[in-house]
């Protein structure tokens, strides 16, 4: 978000006409787990920002928002064309369900998710895993993001921490490098094939 | 308390969708595609904003990339697309049903899309 003070950005990053059908993995995480910057690092297109009201009631992560009645919720999110006529959307949202329900739908025939980990603050992640195994039936994957001040815990241990399935992937990933991050969404997707749900084709 | 101090978005919103809070569907998603139908001029009686949707949509883009382009929250969004694609302006690109499941053939797809980046 460097380019100039404008808040509405310069349209006309059309997708492919190709393009015929869109798919979602979200990338979710505690603020400033570094959901925008993995999402920037493999979006064709700048990330693009939107945003919910949100009545106070229901806030409390989100640092730096005065005490108004309402206030905004951000969801960021980024697009990579995987082939000539699918379009993959990366959204990156707040962790809690509740934060989800604010984009009706946003979770509703998603392939997936990353929850993204910093292990210098694992605890944020916890009640984000709990709502993602008991409230949903997305497959997932923890993404451990590495900050050059980052703990060296191996990965066995943080899987131990976190108290994840022995399926549950789990894969380290600097959000910044592309390669890193595209990594982790073959990972995701790869798991998310074993699952029941995605074994049917819909031609 | 600044009580005195003019809030104008929440009111402002209602009136662009004429107080519906909710789409006249609820197959869009964020992700949904959408794209302007090139041979049906808008009618008159739309607004400013509806042009400007329609004039975004020369070429497809998901719900979520019209709301962040014309700085409107998704929801709001959905009520408009919804009503354009009524009125014929718009059409909804994404050939599948919303609330269905890409399928094995799809995310097969899309790994090989991956590991070509």
């Amino acid at each position: 978000m460097d380019s100039a003070s404008s808040d509405r950005p310069v349209p006309g990053q059309h997708l492919a006409p190709t393009v015929a059908r869109s798919v979602k993995i979200l990338v979710v995480g505690a603020f400033g787990v570094g959901k925008t910057t993995l999402i920037g690092a493999v979006s064709e297109i700048d990330p693009l920002r939107t945003e919910e009201r949100i009545t106070t009631a229901s806030v409390g992560i989100d640092p730096g928002q005065p005490n108004k009645d309402t206030t905004t919720v951000a969801m960021d999110f980024g697009r990579i064309t995987v082939t000539e006529d699918i379009a993959l959307y990366l959204f990156g949202t707040p962790g809690q369900r509740r934060f989800w329900d604010l984009w009706s739908g946003l979770a509703d025939g998603a392939v997936g998710a990353l929850v993204m980990i910093d292990t210098r603050h694992l605890e944020d992640s916890f009640e984000v895993l709990d709502q993602l195994e008991l409230r949903t039936k997305i497959p997932f994957a923890v993404v451990v993001n590495q900050f050059p001040d980052s703990p060296d815990y191996p990965l066995e241990r943080v899987r131990a921490a976190l108290d994840l399935l022995p399926e549950t992937p789990i894969v380290e990933c600097d959000a910044r490098d592309r390669q890193s991050a595209v990594l982790t969404l073959i990972t995701l997707v790869e798991h998310a094939m074993t699952f029941p749900v995605f074994q049917k084709v819909n031609a | 308390m600044d009580t005195e101090e003019y809030r104008d978005h929440p009111v402002r919103s209602y009136v662009l969708t004429s107080g519906r809070a909710h789409p006249s569907r609820n197959t869009l998603r964020p992700e949904t595609l959408v794209r302007a139908v090139e041979s049906r001029p808008v009618l008159s009686t739309a607004g400013r904003l509806e042009r400007e949707l329609v004039q975004l949509c020369q070429g497809t883009l998901a719900l979520a990339e019209v709301a962040a382009y014309l700085a409107l929250p998704v929801s709001l969004v959905a009520v408009m697309v919804s009503d354009l694609v009524d009125a014929g302006n718009l059409t909804i690109r994404s050939n599948h049903q919303a609330h269905v499941l890409p399928g094995k053939d799809i995310l097969e797809k899309i790994l090989d899309g991956l590991r070509k980046l």
